[in-house]
């Protein structure tokens, strides 16, 4: 029987796992070298106390990959925990507003805990059993990352400390109370700009003085190797669903498919399974904040230059001295001003395209969704919505566009009913 | 200018370790840190580390961050911490500079290199650059004749120390504890096993530094080691004092003690 005839029924299903070693083996292109480097970016910028940890998470990692029965530890979690895989949802009387294009979202927010970051959380914390390890710690923007590891750490008894920036403390306060109730602690930061950028320098202040009992587990595809490339290969199954997804509604792939940008997990993980498939336009778009000419956005690869934060060489919003400049987002998780190396190395090749997504743009899609699909999103899928309405209009009524929906916008609420007056 | 040769060379004729003090520049203001600097030079600091303020220091401890902060507040450039090093190299001592990478990789490797032997400085302590990714910046400091310090750390293993200190001229920093900078009541127990470690993979003299702030706490590890290094207990003392003249008493005094202890 062919594939077709089963309905598109895919390997990695007849081999019984939704992800496969061959998901994991890096073989897709666009692998960093040993070093972790993504032609110039990445690699590590770290103190050298941390080097014997990033070392053993590497080495653990590549165990793990092809270690059947890690996979399976995992698949079994991703589908009986988190509810995988999602479907797919087309969306018509939204894609109205994009010139007729096809859109398709892919239901991250569907997952347990409400966004795609359960996917990476899953398996880094089954990675840090695998290390030993007894404690983690993560950073924490929008409140998901947090939400997510205290989840995984309360269903599989690992101690767990989040750290929040006391600006996202208070914009994400429901966030806060979940992390808490799953038996995490959250740790306000109050130095710097109190956001994701002081949670990360942070975390960092902490796992280099536990790193014996704790694995710092790490959020987006950002930080220094071996994280860029473990998040990504722990998110990649978004994109390897959604591409089996849209071959069997469709018949063939999408035009393009875009989603938001912050660190660039939820990008990455969706854009991963079709790096290979050059007729696939990849856009990414970041918090344009209140405009380009602002000087408060998060649009670090649109308008940053090259430099190194959090441990890797990247895009970086930074002043002509290498000082970061703060961010700004109305999107707690899109508010960072560097991005995961990967993207960098996407945009610099061209494989990639990235563009600015204004909060006006993005609540305006964020309502236009809650109004004509009943589907509320997260601010930061948002953002890939409102870019997604952008390119239906250019690409044409014939084209598909697949969109990461990250994540659900149940935190967003307060955000909301101080935008709309609701 | 003193080189970092000169002072090792010194200590040791004198049967003591060295004792190194950092501040940041602009720390308490640009004119307070250079008059800072100077009196821990004359009370007894062998060489002293300028910090380049960062907005990003993940591996300082609060105190460090708090001063950097208030620096950066102050409007502290990179032309100012040359400056800082030029009033500060005057006195005589061996002026380095403490620095995260991302500035120097901004203002350009060979640019900042020159600059800083320019402004009399001896070298810098990269504390976030891995050897890795050292190659750019060895060049330019061999090119311009200033130093460069790594750090090892008590968790490093025997290659990780060997590479490193590859990299290292002048001499290596050995950070006693797993950590962020900040005084402690006690010094690393691991710091004396990782001088010894370190002694194994080079000649160059050995300074410890990460949770150091008093004399008797000084005077234990110059049993061990080749330096001292003294930071967040200087900034602690300028921070604690009601105003400028006896924040700079402070400073004088704790240098003292501290080099006291490392002539013990």
């Amino acid at each position: 029987m062919t594939q077709s005839a089963q309905g598109g029924q895919p390997a990695s299903e007849a081999e019984g796992t939704l992800i496969t070693p061959a998901d994991l083996a890096g073989t897709r292109g666009g692998e960093p070298d040993v070093h972790g480097k993504f032609g110039v970016f990445g690699g590590r910028y770290v103190p050298e106390a941390l080097i014997p940890a990033l070392d053993e998470v590497a080495a653990e990692y590549d165990k793990a990959r092809t270690d059947l029965g890690f996979i399976r530890e995992f698949d079994h979690l991703l589908r009986t925990y988190a509810g995988r895989p999602t479907t797919i949802t087309e969306v018509a009387r939204f894609a109205e507003q994009a010139g007729g294009a096809r859109i398709l979202l892919k239901r991250e927010d569907l997952t347990h805990t409400g966004a795609h970051k359960i996917n990476n959380v899953l398996g880094q914390a089954l990675l840090t059993k695998r290390l030993g390890k007894t404690r983690v710690i993560a950073e924490t923007g929008a409140g998901q990352h947090g939400v997510a590891t205290a989840t995984a750490a309360a269903l599989m008894g690992l101690e767990c400390v989040i750290y929040m920036g006391a600006v996202d403390c208070e914009r994400q306060a429901l966030n806060v109370a979940r992390m808490k109730l799953l038996g995490a602690t959250v740790v306000p930061v109050t130095n710097g700009s109190q956001t994701l950028k002081d949670a990360i320098n942070e975390a960092f202040r902490d796992w280099v003085t536990n790193v014996d009992h704790t694995h710092y587990l790490f959020g987006t595809v950002a930080g220094p190797h071996p994280f860029p490339e473990i998040v990504r290969d722990f998110a990649s199954i978004i994109g390897v669903e959604a591409r089996r997804q849209v071959l069997e509604l469709t018949g063939r792939l999408p035009d393009a498919v875009a989603a938001a940008v912050g660190g660039g997990s939820n990008a990455i993980g969706i854009f991963h399974a079709f790096i290979g498939d050059e007729n696939v336009q990849l856009h990414g778009y970041e918090a344009g904040g209140r405009g380009a000419e602002s000087g408060e956005h998060a649009l670090t690869l649109t308008k940053g230059s090259v430099g190194v934060l959090h441990g890797s060489r990247t895009y970086v919003l930074q002043d002509e001295e290498g000082q970061t400049i703060e961010s700004h987002s109305i999107s707690a998780g899109l508010d960072y001003p560097g991005v995961g190396p990967e993207h960098a190395w996407l945009k610099d090749s061209g494989r990639a395209v990235y563009h600015g997504i204004t909060d006006a743009e993005a609540m305006e899609a964020f309502a236009l969704l809650a109004r004509t699909e009943g589907i509320i999103p997260a601010l930061e899928s948002s953002h890939a919505l409102a870019g997604a309405l952008k390119l239906g209009r250019e690409l044409g009524p014939e084209a598909t566009i697949l969109v990461n929906l990250s994540g659900r916008g149940d935190k967003d609420m307060g955000t909301a009913m101080k935008y709309f007056n609701l | 200018m003193t080189t970092l040769q000169t002072v090792f060379e010194k200590a040791r004729s004198e049967n003591r370790a060295a004792l190194v003090g950092y501040l940041p520049a602009g720390f308490p203001t640009k004119d307070g840190a250079v008059a800072a600097a100077t009196a821990m030079v004359e009370a007894g600091c062998d060489v002293i580390e300028i910090g380049l303020p960062y907005s990003d220091p993940l591996m300082d401890g609060p105190t460090i961050q708090d001063a950097v902060h208030r620096s950066l507040t102050n409007g502290t450039r990179i032309a100012d911490v040359m400056r800082t090093v030029e009033g500060v190299a005057r006195t005589g001592a061996a002026t380095l500079v403490m620095t995260y990478w991302n500035p120097v990789d901004r203002y350009g490797a060979e640019r900042f290199a020159r600059d800083l032997a320019s402004a009399g400085g001896a070298g810098t302590i990269t504390p976030d650059l891995t050897p890795e990714e050292s190659d750019p910046w060895l060049t330019a400091s061999r090119e311009a004749g200033i130093d460069t310090v790594f750090l090892v750390a008590p968790s490093s293993p025997d290659e990780r120390i060997e590479r490193v200190v590859s990299c290292c001229t002048g001499f290596v920093y050995a950070a006693s504890l797993m950590g962020v900078t900040g005084a402690r009541e006690t010094v690393g127990s691991a710091a004396e096993g990782l001088v010894k470690k370190t002694r194994a993979h080079t000649s160059l003299p050995v300074c410890v530094g990460l949770g150091v702030g008093n004399g008797s706490q000084a005077a234990e590890v110059a049993a061990y080691a080749d330096g001292v290094i003294v930071g967040s207990a200087f900034i602690r003392r300028l921070l604690d004092a009601p105003d400028e003249k006896s924040g700079l008493a402070s400073v004088r005094e704790l240098t003292y003690e501290l080099a006291r202890g490392v002539r013990r």
